[in-house]
């Protein structure tokens, strides 16, 4: 497992005349950790979703590792190296926690008895593995989050996409997964983009952050840097105490 | 041995042994039965077998199909017809009519799963296309038109032509059972089978690790339908008749689902535990019928008896059954 | 073209328009339940073909006219509707579809076969005065008992429009039909506004039967075809449009009957799938229904 690149240009998206994501370019090198903030509505999922493949961009590029991904389907950007988790967590309910992960790893590990042993591996790593025949629709909230990021990356990315992972967990448990999530990136070289609102994360893994509001690109730079850009400041007041 | 061990995976020797007894019993059972037992067992092994192939489509895909008797219908057609206008034999009609059902599910689930039809939609869509292929039926002369086709009536036993008593149509239907169950635990226990999971479940957290979804589901409708079209040459040459009005009925496509959901969707005893269930209330009612005399209370009890079942096992029989002998079948 | 052909078309329009009518009707009680609650209504057909045999019984034990007896049928199909969501549907709402259809499918079992065992496999038909009366509008012929079971259907239909207009409960239903999730919000007494959704379903197909007895007779093997035909027709309009189950029972009216006109009567319902299976692969949410599904 090592990192990709990602370089978005000028990607933008129109919902029935709705400009949701408009002219966004921006580059994560390989293995960096970026995130991306703004305020609600300002189309970060929609960026997430074109980098996935749910949908395609109505004009722009995206790449991965300088191979053009946008507009392909999402199982074949998975295929490309892209693993992504939801904002709106999606367990497989009805399966179990295993098969839950298996699924991820069968996309690498054809084999059931092999992709097992990796679900297994990746799952006792995230704290997961004794909850393992547990039905996933059993979980607490912040155990199905860690499962969506098993999940994720069990399929091997190379580029690991987080939607809100942190939202919901309480601040020791933040601090499990960024450990987490920042070990995985020095050992593997993985590439990681994380869209989230508890900045305490944000600071603590992001080398950059680019920031987005009605759609557009607005700020990018360190934590430091964007905490006092005034741009982001004005779109932020009303959610100044976050920061 | 490799192949077995692989598909036994971790099954519980009990289960493996239970299967073992129970394969042996049904394999020297011709022997022991009288022809009304017989008879009752080739009904359970028929709705048992057709049940499974369901399953392969709502059970694992998770599509809700009410019109696989299209595809039951065609089979049977097509190897019925050839053997009665061109004296071709089943063995080799089979091909054709399992190829013309194939053809049929691929465009059912092509159209269906291209145009993102989902849940009610999509059954109605296969609905329409049985309703469709019965009243195209009624007019092909060819196939007998609305009078139906009608094979001559064997006494000897020609396996070749799959002509002769019940007791050769038992073994044929005991293979089809089992090997189809015995490809449904091989299915669940491959990837594809995985993912199918995945996309009842989800299709859309599916397709992000990398499940190609409208592949799998074509595979599940293809696979399903080829199952039920041998089902459909089985039941053609068994019962030597067929009419567009039983054939392609929706009716007969219920009557394909009820085994699974009753004894347990997506598991691989449902299917044959609910076959056993259904064919059981059904003979027992037959035979209250035909003490009151009076017509239509068999169905009624039969429909009292499904609305006992749906109300208190609505995850199906067997799951609550195997929580009681202390299996619990997982699904993979 | 023969004028003589022309003629006959147009006839086979008006017949179709007026059993479109009650087709319609019909179709409405199957989308006002569904719009509301996300259940189809497998039983659909054989709740049809018992409001048919009650309003024939009517007839022809107590020699009450089935427009007259429609009423009180209604208003039984209202009850029986309102106590059967009450008991034994309500703990499906929002299950797994193949449950609801389960569950439906044993209801329908139960339905048809109490008719069989009731009233025999036979066909039964009600014989009215009327019967072989007809108004003449220029060269068109309105057949008297079409047009009365047309008329009345349009009644019905003008009476709920004004119940989901005027009424706040009418209102409610429709709020909740447009909006699921909205409606609860709000904090409707969903609960009772479910019950009375079906009532109100029930009571459309129950009027629809007394309708129907008139046109033609009724054996309990029509229930399969009717659940069929409303599948077809809600779908076509759109499945939770109020309107377009009207519209839609109109247009299968039509195109049934000028299908049967045009081939073989037999496959003129061959048209009506044909039509269906068009509709869900170009416009799924049907020629009337808005958004995505």
């Amino acid at each position: 497992m090592s990192g990709a690149r990602l370089d978005l240009e000028g990607v933008t998206k129109h919902f029935r005349g709705l400009r949701a994501v408009h002219d966004v370019s921006f580059t994560v090198p390989a293995g960096a950790i970026h995130a991306l903030i703004g305020p609600n509505g300002a189309g970060k999922t929609t960026i997430f979703n074109m980098i996935a493949g749910v949908f395609a961009p109505n004009g722009g590029v995206v790449r991965l590792d300088g191979k053009a991904i946008s507009g392909l389907r999402p199982d074949l950007i998975c295929d490309a190296g892209v693993g992504r988790t939801f904002q709106l967590v999606k367990p497989f309910k009805g399966l179990s926690v295993l098969e839950n992960v298996t699924v991820g790893a069968l996309h690498r590990k054809p084999r059931l008895a092999e992709a097992q042993d990796s679900a297994a591996a990746i799952l006792s790593r995230l704290g997961l593995y004794d909850r393992r025949h547990q039905l996933a629709e059993s979980l607490t909230l912040p155990d199905r989050k860690r499962l969506e990021v098993a999940r994720a990356l069990a399929t091997e990315p190379k580029l690991l996409l987080l939607d809100e992972v942190m939202a919901g967990l309480r601040p020791t448990e933040v601090d499990v997964m960024v450990g987490f999530l920042r070990e995985l990136n020095q050992r593997t070289g993985l590439t990681i983009l994380l869209i989230e609102h508890v900045m305490r994360a944000v600071m603590a893994l992001a080398a950059e952050v680019v920031v987005v509001s009605y759609g557009e690109k607005i700020a990018e730079g360190t934590p430091l840097e964007i905490t006092r850009h005034q741009g982001v400041l004005d779109v932020y007041l009303g959610e100044q105490e976050e920061l | 041995m490799s192949f077995v061990r692989r598909l036994a995976g971790n099954a519980p020797p009990r289960i493996l042994w239970s299967l073992a007894i129970l394969l042996a019993l049904l394999l020297v059972a011709p022997a022991v039965l009288g022809k009304y037992w017989l008879s009752v067992l080739i009904l359970i092994l028929y709705f048992a077998f057709v049940g499974q192939a369901w399953n392969i489509m709502m059970g694992f895909a998770g599509q809700l199909s009410l019109g696989h008797a299209l595809y039951a219908g065609l089979g049977g057609y097509i190897a019925a017809g050839l053997y009665f206008h061109y004296g071709i034999g089943p063995w080799a009609g089979l091909f054709a009519g399992v190829a013309v059902a194939v053809l049929a599910g691929a465009i059912v689930g092509y159209l269906g799963f291209r145009f993102s039809l989902a849940g009610v939609y999509f059954a109605l869509l296969t609905i329409a296309f049985a309703e469709f292929t019965r009243l195209a039926f009624d007019h092909w002369q060819w196939a007998g038109g609305s009078g139906g086709l009608f094979l001559k009536v064997e006494h000897a036993t020609d396996i070749v032509n799959l002509r002769g008593g019940p007791v050769l149509f038992y073994y044929v239907i005991l293979a089809l059972a089992a090997g189809a169950f015995i490809l449904c635990r091989a299915l669940l226990r491959s990837r594809l089978g995985q993912y199918w999971l995945a996309i009842r479940e989800d299709a859309e957290a599916a397709q992000a690790v990398g499940v190609p979804v409208l592949r799998c589901k074509m595979i599940a409708i293809v696979i399903s339908a080829a199952l039920t079209a041998l089902a459909g040459v089985w039941n053609a040459f068994y019962y030597n008749n067929l009419f567009p009005e039983t054939a392609f009925a929706m009716g007969r496509s219920i009557e394909i689902t009820l085994a699974p959901i009753i004894g347990g969707l997506g598991t691989l005893f449902g299917p044959i535990v609910g076959a056993v269930v259904l064919t059981g209330l059904g003979e027992a009612f037959t035979d209250l019928g035909d003490v009151l005399r009076i017509p239509g209370i068999k169905q009624i009890f039969y429909g009292l008896a499904l609305l006992v079942i749906v109300m208190y096992r609505p995850a199906g029989v067997w799951p609550w059954l195997a929580n009681k002998l202390g299996l619990t079948e997982r699904q993979s | 073209m023969t004028a003589d052909f022309l003629l006959n078309l147009a006839q086979a329009i008006v017949n179709g328009l007026l059993t479109g009518m009650v087709y319609g009707l019909m179709a409405l009680g199957l989308s006002v339940i569904f719009g509301v609650m996300r259940i189809v209504n497998f039983a659909h057909g054989e709740m049809m073909v018992v409001g048919m045999y009650l309003a024939w019984m009517g007839f022809e034990y107590l020699q009450v006219s089935p427009l007259l007896s429609l009423p009180v049928i209604a208003l039984l199909f209202f009850g029986a509707g309102y106590l059967l969501q009450r008991s034994l549907i309500s703990p499906f709402i929002g299950r797994p579809e193949h449950q609801q259809f389960l569950l439906l499918l044993a209801v329908a079992i139960l339905l048809v076969n109490a008719s069989l065992a009731i009233a025999g496999p036979d066909s039964r038909g009600v014989q009215m005065e009327s019967q072989f009366d007809s108004y003449e509008v220029g060269p068109l012929v309105f057949d008297a008992v079409r047009l009365h079971a047309a008329l009345a259907a349009v009644a019905i239909a003008l009476l709920l429009w004004l119940f989901f207009t005027r009424t706040r409960t009418g209102k409610s239903i429709r709020a909740a039909a447009d909006n699921n999730l909205a409606a609860l919000v709000v904090g409707l007494d969903v609960r009772r506004l479910y019950a009375f959704t079906f009532g109100i379903g029930a009571a459309c197909v129950g009027a629809a039967g007394a309708l129907m007895i008139t046109i033609i007779p009724v054996s309990p093997f029509l229930a399969v075809e009717y659940t069929l035909l409303a599948f077809v027709i809600v779908i076509v309009g759109g499945l939770g449009s109020m309107t377009g189950a009207l519209l839609g029972g109109l247009l299968i009216g039509v195109s049934e009957a000028v299908a049967g006109l045009l081939l073989q009567p037999s496959l003129k319902s061959m048209f009506s799938f044909g039509l269906l299976i068009l509709v869900l692969l170009l416009r799924p949410q049907g020629l009337l229904g808005k958004g995505s599904q």
